[in-house]
This record gives C-alpha cells, structure tokens and sequence, in this order.
C-alpha cells in the first residue's frame, strides 16, 4: 500500500499529475486544502470554490444528510483537511471522498445562485471557462453549465447558450462525466437575470437553409418559413405590449421595421484572411 | 499511369489527404480528374493550373519548374485538388466515400444535446477558395456548427462546397428536419415568462408544427 501522505518539509507538488496528492504549502490557509485540491482536478474547471462559511452554516446543508453519507466527517474533510494524523484506510478515504465530492457538487448547486456565488460564476463566463456555442450564428458566444435535474445521477451536466437558447453537450468527454446536479436547474436563469444589463445578448435571426446548387431544399425551406412565422407573431406579441425588440438586449438583430440586419459582407481575401471564427478570441 | 503500384510510392493525393486536419479529404479517382470536363473553369481561377495539376497526378513536369516556384506551385496543387474535391463528392463515386466517413461520425456529432448525437457534414458557406474555412451541418437541426477541434481551422470551406450536405442528405435519404426542441429555462422549477427581460426569444428556430391549427398553418406557408 503506498503511503499517501508523507511530511515533507518542503512544499510537495503533485508529481505524477493526478491530483491525488494533498499540496502542503506550509504558509496558505490550511482550510481551503480539500477544496483547492477539488477544483485543480482536471475536469472540475466548470466548479468556482465555495466559501468555507458558506458551508459550515447548518442552514445550508439542510435536507443535505439524506444524499450523503457520514455527513460531519465529511463536512471535515471538506473544511479542514483529514487530519493527517487520522488513521483510515484507503478503503474508507475513498469512501469519503466520494461522499465530500457529492457534498461539495450539491452545495454547490445551492451557493451559485447566491449572490457571492453568482459573481463567482460571472468571473468565470467572462473568461469563457465554460467554453463557446459552437453554433455558427452564436459567433463564440459563451456558455453556462446547466442541469438539466437538480438531483444527483440523473444527467451529467449540460451548456445553455443565452444566444440561441439551446442546450449543448461538453465537448471535453471529462466535463461530460460531471453531474449535472452539481449545477442544477435554476443556474443559467438566475445568472442571467441578476446580470442581465450586461451578458444578455441581441438575438441572431440568420440561419441557415441546406441548398443543392444555390436552390433552397424544400421540406427545409417550408418549415424555415413557418418557424419565421412563429418569430414574427412573438415580435407582434411583444411590440404591442410594448417591448421594444429591434436589435436591442434580448431583442433580435432586425431593423425597427422587422426586417433581418444585413449579415456582415464578407470580403473575399488571401487564404491567411479568412474567416475561422475562432482566431478573433 | 498503372506503374504506381509498387507498394513505397505514396501518390500526391493519398500523402494530401493523409496530412494533419486533412481527414475531411477524400481521395479523388485518378479517372475523375483525368476528365476534362471535370475540371471545366478551372484553369482560369488557378495560377500555375497545367503545372498543379502535374503535380496531382505525379506526372513529370513538360518543363522543369524553378526552384522558387515550386511552393507557388504545391500551393496551387492543394487549392485546385480543393476545388476538384468540391466537385468530385457530389457524384456518386465521391458521396459514397463520404458516406463511408459519414457512417463513422468521422465529421463529428451534433454538439446539441437534443439531437442526440445527429452526425455532421462538412459544409463551405462559400463557393470562393480563401473566404471562410469549413463548417459542419447538421440534418436534423439544420444548423450549422463549428468544428470543435482546431486541427481544423485551416480547411477551406469551398473544398467541400455550398451543395455537398444538401446533394448528400438526398442521396442517402436524410432529407428530413428532424428537430427536438430543448427544454425551457426555468427558475425554481417556474417557466420565465415571455415578457421578462430574459423571457425566452429563440423558441421559433427550433419549433414544429404540433397542434392542429399549427399544422393548418404550416400547410399554407408554401
Ligand atoms: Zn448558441
Ligand atoms: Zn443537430
């Protein structure tokens, strides 16, 4: 059995890359151990660390001790650190540690739509750490992580485009493997109304109809024309209650008189010149 | 031709189609090239076309090319094997060795959860070499995408051409829109309300005609 946790009296990193090894920086808060080491694992990038406080308010956890196992163990771990000195067999720190990353997914879920954990998650969009809409029209806008149940092994977790207002997997296949509880259903909605003056987005109408030789194919076409039929009875509908939708924050691209902003022109250039959509981040 | 079959000789073209980002390629019949006809139009939007085309089918240069034009001239090979390519899948021998990618998601997978794994098709919006690289089509959701992979960001659009998917979808059956509109944002478990300032705007792109007077209403947008 390999020892796993020598004393070192230098700072010890984590050498074969796993994230399997507590980091023992000497001087650091020794509280944040667990969670530091969580959110370093490759894959839990889409998690923002939870305030120790947070979690040790009784309040918070409530209705929490039916999902997870030897909960004030747990919760220890959580927030101390296993004390090093505590001895456990792998059997059972694996045990635990299994039960401290469900705990921690399912505070989680609860601290990102609190107003801390709302600007934590903001920081994060604007750096694009939950990755862009891979939709042409979407233009790389980012993304937020969405569950699509708020309990636990019913989907792993799932990205929301404010743009197109669609759901899209990870492309990572490690994100995909993260429980979508840990995020939750009420996330995205919530993050966009507390932050809506500045992350929601002018709708794109542009789309795309597939074409043989410049000629519209015609199952497609016809239900494109009912689907703008049903945007325009919307853009109706909400004119005449008085929202004004014309290329404003959650409007669409058109003009004030309904009609579609021209596309921007392309130009055509040398080959180093043209448009990869991805080179303008 | 018929003497490149010892097995150390990697043609022009299968050494193309095996480079990095270059598995979108596939490779083109000696036979289609050869045809003239084929190639209608296109000595006049490729420099060095008689040379680029040499190049392609390995043969020997009439005459021998300068040292410093000999990138120019690989440069020209790779656009007009781009534009022939374009050309070449959507005949029946092309599509067939893209249906053999195809079938194998080696385009990729839909990213929309809702299409559930739909396999792409390479796509360029644009019919110019040198506009805008290539993009993925999906033939449920009808909607474009780009690839995830940046391996892929150089790949010029107009070597697989506007028509490709839709010629595609025709030839093997897949021509129908086949959408599954994703689930509403909610908060606490309530719908936002359409009014609200994140109320929900983009529910046309992915709706079907479902209830009666929809359907009525479908059947007179012609
Ligand atoms: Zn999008
Ligand atoms: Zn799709």
């Amino acid at each position: 059995m390999a020892p796993e946790h020598h004393q070192f009296a230098q700072p010890q990193q984590d050498v074969d890359g796993d994230g399997d090894e507590y980091i023992s920086d000497s001087g650091s808060d020794f509280n944040e151990q667990w969670i530091d080491w969580f959110l370093g694992i490759k894959g839990n990038e889409y998690f923002c660390d939870v305030d120790v406080d947070y979690i040790l308010d009784k309040f918070n956890l409530t209705g929490l001790n039916t999902e997870v196992e030897k909960m004030s163990k747990v919760i220890d771990m959580i927030t101390d650190g296993l004390d090093e000195e505590y001895e456990i067999g792998d059997k059972e720190r694996d045990h635990l540690e299994a039960n401290a990353n469900k705990l921690y997914g399912l505070i989680h879920q609860r601290y990102i739509i609190t107003t801390k954990g709302l600007n934590k998650m903001h920081l994060k969009y604007k750096n694009a750490d939950f990755g862009y809409c891979y939709r042409v029209y979407c233009e790389l806008q980012h993304l937020l992580p969405i569950g699509l149940s708020d309990h636990v092994g019913v989907s792993t977790v799932k990205l929301y485009c404010p743009k197109c207002e669609d759901i899209y997997n990870p492309k990572s296949s490690r994100h995909a493997q993260i429980d979508g509880a840990y995020f939750g259903t009420t996330f995205p909605g919530m993050f966009l109304q507390t932050f809506a003056a500045e992350v929601m987005p002018v709708h794109p109408v542009e789309r795309y109809i597939p074409k043989i030789f410049g000629f519209n194919i015609h199952q497609y076409a016809k239900l494109a024309r009912w689907q703008e039929l049903q945007r325009n009875k919307q853009i109706k509908r909400l004119t005449e209650s008085g929202i004004n939708v014309a290329n404003v924050m959650n409007g669409y691209n058109i003009n004030p008189d309904g009609s579609p902003l021209k596309p921007p022109v392309v130009s055509s250039g040398s080959r180093s010149r043209m448009r990869s959509s991805r080179s303008d981040k | 031709m018929g003497e490149n079959d010892s097995s150390d000789f990697e043609t022009w073209i299968s050494n193309f189609c095996s480079l990095y980002g270059h598995d979108y390629y596939v490779e083109v019949g000696q036979d289609f090239i050869e045809d003239d006809f084929n190639l209608t139009g296109l000595s006049s939007i490729v420099p060095y076309y008689k040379e680029a085309l040499d190049f392609i089918l390995d043969l020997e240069p009439e005459h021998e090319i300068k040292i410093k034009d000999q990138a120019l001239v690989q440069q020209s090979a790779e656009v007009l094997y781009g534009l022939i390519h374009a050309r070449y899948i959507i005949t029946k021998p092309g599509a067939q060795l893209m249906n053999e990618k195809y079938s194998k998601g080696q385009f990729g997978c839909c990213p929309r959860y809702a299409c559930n794994g739909s396999k792409l098709l390479p796509i360029g919006i644009n019919d110019t070499p040198g506009v805008e690289t290539v993009r993925l089509f999906c033939p449920d959701c009808f909607d474009l995408y780009l690839p995830t992979s940046s391996r892929y960001l150089n790949i010029d659009g107009a070597f697989f051409g506007s028509t490709f998917p839709g010629f595609f979808i025709k030839m093997y059956g897949l021509d129908n829109p086949n959408l599954r509109p994703s689930d509403d944002l909610k908060i606490f478990g309530f719908k936002i309300h359409e009014g609200s300032n994140v109320g929900s705007r983009m529910k046309w792109l992915r709706a079907t005609p479902s209830t009666d007077e929809e359907l009525r209403e479908f059947d007179e947008v012609d």
